[in-house]
């Protein structure tokens, strides 16, 4: 079935004129007509618009497109409900945005749509990108493709879950805290948070400005590499784009990582780390070493302050992005006798509670007197985060870390006490706000019921390149990513 | 007891961009409503701004301008508030890392130069723009984002006058730069007021009060007129100011509380995560300072010490820069500079308002005027013919003496010659000699006429006057 | 780092968000549990610390003064809850 193919396999089929782009693409609309009842990983698709993509790009096909031109030929791929993709609807699972039709395309799409790609649909995510298990959605929550009774991760929980169930080829996410990163490794895919800087943020409704960073879910780390590759690079429109040539990303996934460091932190196997993730991560690590690697023991002081940190900085920066969400140019409004009660009334009906919580969280260190004790204090924090990462990465090449403490949990088990939830981020934060790379690969399962475990690996700066070259060779020497999930349909 | 006030300015400028601050949209006054906008200056979901070069290259000409040292390291900050022509609800401005700190504009007050010192002139962006309707009010975002200057004084001001007069001269300053238009009438010019009142010699400031609401800098007199008797009045009567936000009704013609301190904003300021420092380099501020003009005050002092001009001669080489230039380049070279600047304002700037066209587009060579005037002192051509040749030299741009050659209007000095024609006017006409001779002086003037009109204009009007009176005498 | 207890119904003002009084109570309760983990940072000395605003080190990020097309009023307009004459109406705005 073509919709359980990679990228790379795909687009080789397409190429040979094997299959045509319109019968990949019917192949997900027909997946997720089969499956995303028990899903609901979309909160909406325009199939009309997605066939007509792809009957465009048999086309070009035809009329001999070649693949080094358009690396993503007639490859299906989904959107979270946070990038703008002209046309269609922009929700970002929430209801405060009513029926809003973006007028304009994202710098990520415009580029998929250059490289060939089926830009489709609506992912479902955590409302505004806030949360981690995808519960926090006005529209419903995502269910986890291997277990239906457990979150997919968040915020990117329909990104991930769409490519393990075989919904798309692949799906973009967004990661603040570790919403790309932690839901690939409760839905067993590739999941990468690029360098902050490395991908345009143009077109992205911004969470947290200084963190958020757009990226691919994939079912391997080869699709992650050409992903990757057509996202990345400097945007005109994004001050906070880096003018960083892009490197041939896939072509570099030699499979060789001999004499490679890598780090382990010991801050991070600690108190709280469900037993088989940690015992997983640890096999991962031997098999590592067993392709060459060499395993340096590292110290990240601050580990314990980063959660702290993060709260502070995102929901502050947050306060700020969401305030245009305000029912006047656009969106739900409800109305109000002046602007004032108008103001209150649109955000008090149609902000869900956790966006409510983080807004006047963030509004609440930025306002007068606080804001040396909490926001300054904390970009100083951030300041020593990311100078332990930085005093690492003199030492080593990759950093290797479980993705997240425990496998997938149950829906509902941790709604109601968010501090606990903000907790379960504890391994993906720092990376954003040390502004580095991160990505999370499947490198086990557990026992019963059988949920897939994440290993995570930090990379230096626009170190990208070594971080799916080590990613890519574990991978390959280990049979977890060909594992599917049995969904009762 | 006697009273003294403290009044700080903070005057918001648009600066003349061709495009907005943070998106290309035009900076354009009296568009169509919201036809000038796009999802970055509406605030629509995921958009980002990018700050324009320009935008940043008139803020740091305005710290030159304006005395002003520019930092090497500024930034950009968030300023929250909740508004309706507030596109994002929040403004992109600069907090505590502004591009210019520490200036001051001298101006002419009183008689004698004043100076207001400049706290800081940082740059951030325009709101958009209110209309009230009887039920409902619309908003239009074309403004929303055109780049803005906030130009905060010190409280060095001391009286409504020289609050006026203080804004007059920044406004010459930052026309005369380039910086912007600073058309009140399309609001490209606002200002608030700080102000308040203390015991004369006492130190510490009275409770400021700001206010709001003036749609011009008679506007900031007149408010200011109301609102400092009002405090005094206050005060005397035991009464005790406190810190608030009034409001200007130009049509009561009084101040009114808008919102106290308790009411005033949080404004929750924090760097804008959306845009990277800027940290001018040399040789860009280098390239910025090249663009630095003579400003108002000191070109005019210039004009009256350089060229010994009176004050109204150098207030309009002030008020028009180019026919000011004319006027240097004329100048060079003079010994007569009064009467270059007389010839420059007098004679061309009215040939030039008469056909209405711009100075650049006038024929006659700057050089040329100073060989005019030599013609007339050294006796080659009298005052009257003069203007005749000054008409030539606009219409075709030929210099004065090859006019003077070839339509032969040199003047006549030939004794003889004048002779001849002071004989045929006391000929021709006796009852003016009578008149003269029974005392009537006046009636020489009659006499020079003829002679003139014989001589078609030509003869020395001095060596006439001589002549005729010998004869009349004699 | 300053008390762990917040007014709610204040900060929810700022914020321009109106809470039912169940909600102001809930989000008090959450937010003071969660001010206080935040407290820890006092334990860090951040005297001789810089902030870190952005983690990539760019500076004077600018584009030239050029004018590109705008939206159409209509386009600018079409996710308008109430539009009219080319405006986006608002309650009447008093101040
Ligand atoms: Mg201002
Ligand atoms: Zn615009």
């Amino acid at each position: 079935m073509l919709n359980q193919l990679t990228i790379s396999e795909l687009t080789a089929k397409l190429v040979k004129r094997e299959a045509s782009a319109r019968e990949a693409t019917q192949a997900c609309l027909d997946q997720i007509q089969r499956v995303d009842g028990q899903i609901h990983a979309f909160l909406s698709h325009d199939a009309a618009d997605a066939l007509a993509q792809a009957d465009a790009i048999d086309k070009a096909i035809a009329g001999g497109a070649s693949l080094t031109e358009h690396p993503l030929l007639g490859v299906p791929i989904g959107i979270k409900d946070v990038l703008a993709v002209k046309g269609q609807p922009l929700n970002c699972a929430s209801k405060i945005l009513g029926k809003f039709i973006s007028p304009y395309d994202a710098t990520v799409i415009q580029k998929l749509r250059a490289a060939g790609a089926v830009v489709f649909g609506r992912l479902n995510m955590d409302e505004f990108a806030m949360g981690s298990s995808t519960e926090n959605s006005a529209f419903g929550v995502t269910r986890n493709p291997w277990d239906t009774a457990r979150i997919p991760g968040g915020s990117s929980g329909g990104s991930a879950a769409a490519v393990a169930a075989d919904e798309c080829i692949a799906t973009l996410g967004t990661d603040t805290g570790g919403s790309i990163r932690q839901p690939a490794a409760l839905c067993g895919c590739v999941g990468l948070k690029p360098t902050y800087g490395r991908v345009s943020r143009y077109g992205l409704v911004a969470f947290a400005s200084s963190l958020d960073q757009i990226g691919p879910f994939t079912k391997d780390v080869r699709d992650t590499a050409t992903l990757l590759e057509v996202m990345s690079g400097v945007d005109h429109r994004d001050s906070t784009s880096v003018p960083q040539p892009v490197p041939h990303y896939a072509a570099g996934l030699t499979g060789g990582i001999k004499g490679l460091k890598i780090g382990l932190p010991k801050e991070y196997m600690v108190g709280g780390l469900a037993p088989e993730v940690n015992q997983a991560v640890q096999e991962a690590v031997k098999q590592l070493q067993k392709l060459g690697a060499e395993v340096v023991e590292i110290s990240l002081p601050h580990t314990d302050y980063a959660v702290a940190t993060y709260y502070i900085i995102a929901t502050a920066e947050a306060s700020a992005n969401l305030a245009r969400f305000d029912g006047i140019r656009y969106g739900a409004r409800v109305d109000g006798d002046d602007p004032i009660s108008l103001y209150g009334n649109t955000r008090g009906a149609g902000f869900g509670p956790e966006v409510k919580r983080r807004i006047i969280l963030g509004t609440y260190v930025l306002s007068s007197g606080y804001y040396d004790a909490y926001y300054l204090r904390a970009q100083k924090v951030r300041t020593l985060i990311r100078q332990d990462f930085l005093k690492a990465f003199e030492k080593v090449d990759v950093i290797v870390t479980p993705t997240t403490p425990t496998p997938a949990f149950k829906i509902g088990e941790k709604s109601d006490d968010p501090l606990q939830m903000y907790l379960s981020d504890i391994f993906t934060i720092s990376c954003n706000l040390a502004g580095i790379c991160g990505l999370s690969l499947p490198c086990g399962f557990t026992a019963d019921p059988k949920l897939p475990i994440g290993l995570q690996l930090l990379g230096k700066p626009f170190g990208e390149e070594t971080l799916l070259k080590v990613a890519h060779a574990y991978e390959q020497s280990t049979p977890w990513h060909q594992e599917k999930p049995a969904i009762k349909t | 007891m006697e009273y003294e006030v403290v009044i700080g300015l903070e005057t918001h400028v648009q600066l003349k961009t061709k495009s907005k601050m943070w998106c290309g949209c035009a900076n354009e006054f009296g568009a169509p409503p919201n036809t000038n906008v796009c999802p970055v200056c509406l605030g629509m979901p995921g958009v980002l701004p990018v700050a324009n070069e320009e935008g940043l290259r008139l803020t740091t000409l305005t710290g030159y301008l304006l005395n002003c040292s520019i930092p090497r390291f500024a930034k950009f900050d968030r300023k929250n508030y909740f508004y309706p022509d507030a596109s994002k609800n929040y403004q992109i401005t600069q907090y505590d890392k502004p591009s210019t700190a520490n200036g001051y504009v001298d101006f002419e007050f009183n008689g004698s130069i004043s100076r207001v010192r400049i706290t800081r002139a940082h740059l951030e962006e325009d709101v958009g723009k209110n209309f009230h309707f009887d039920r409902n009010s619309g908003v239009d975002f074309n403004r929303a984002g055109v780049p803005l200057l906030e130009i905060v004084s010190e409280p060095d001001i001391t009286s409504p006058d020289m609050a006026y007069e203080y804004l007059n001269a920044l406004v010459d300053i930052l026309v005369y730069g380039g910086i912007s238009d600073c058309d009140m009438e399309k609001g490209m010019v606002r200002c608030d007021v700080n102000v308040s009142v203390r015991p004369k010699g006492q130190k510490e400031l009275g409770a400021k009060i700001e206010i709001k609401n003036m749609n011009s800098f008679s506007g900031v007199r007149k408010a200011l007129e109301y609102e400092i008797p009002r405090q005094i009045e206050v005060v005397t009567k035991g009464g005790k100011l406190s810190q608030e936000t009034r409001r200007w009704d130009d049509v009561a013609n009084i101040t009114e509380t808008m919102r106290s301190k308790e009411q005033a904003h949080d404004y929750r300021y924090f760097p804008e995560p959306d845009l990277m420092p800027f940290e001018p380099t040399e040789a860009w501020l280098e390239t910025v300072s090249k663009s630095v003009v003579e400003l108002p005050l000191a070109r005019k002092q210039r004009f009256m010490t350089d060229y010994q001009l009176p004050e109204p001669d150098a207030e309009t080489f002030v008020n028009d820069v180019p026919l000011g230039n004319y006027f240097e380049a004329a100048v060079k070279g003079s010994k007569n500079q009064k009467a270059v600047a007389n010839w420059v304002i007098n004679n061309l700037r009215a040939k030039i308002t008469e056909a209405q066209i711009p100075l650049a587009d006038v024929k006659v060579k700057p050089t040329d005027i100073p060989e005019l005037i030599a013609l007339v002192d050294g006796g080659k051509i009298n005052g009257k013919i003069a203007q005749d040749v000054f008409a030539e030299m606009f219409a075709t741009g030929e210099a004065p003496a090859r006019i003077v050659e070839q339509k032969g209007l040199a003047q006549v000095s030939d004794t003889g010659a004048i002779e001849k024609f002071c004989d045929e006017a006391i000929a021709a006409n006796p009852k003016s000699v009578e008149d003269y001779k029974s005392g009537k002086i006046a009636a020489l003037n009659s006499l020079k006429g003829q002679v003139m009109k014989l001589s078609k204009g030509k003869a020395n009007p001095n060596l006439v006057g001589e002549i005729l009176e010998r004869k009349l005498k004699a | 780092m300053a008390a762990t207890d917040i007014d709610v119904k204040y900060v929810a003002h700022l914020a321009r968000i109106t809470l039912s009084p169940a909600e102001e109570q809930k989000i008090g309760a959450q937010l003071g549990n969660i001010l206080g983990y935040i407290e820890k940072l006092r334990e860090l000395d951040v005297s001789q610390v810089e902030p870190t605003a952005h983690a990539v080190p760019l500076i004077n990020v600018m584009r030239p003064d050029e004018v590109r097309p705008s939206l159409s009023n209509e386009e600018a307009l079409r996710n308008a809850p109430a539009k009219a004459n080319g405006l986006f109406l608002v309650p009447k705005i008093v101040e």
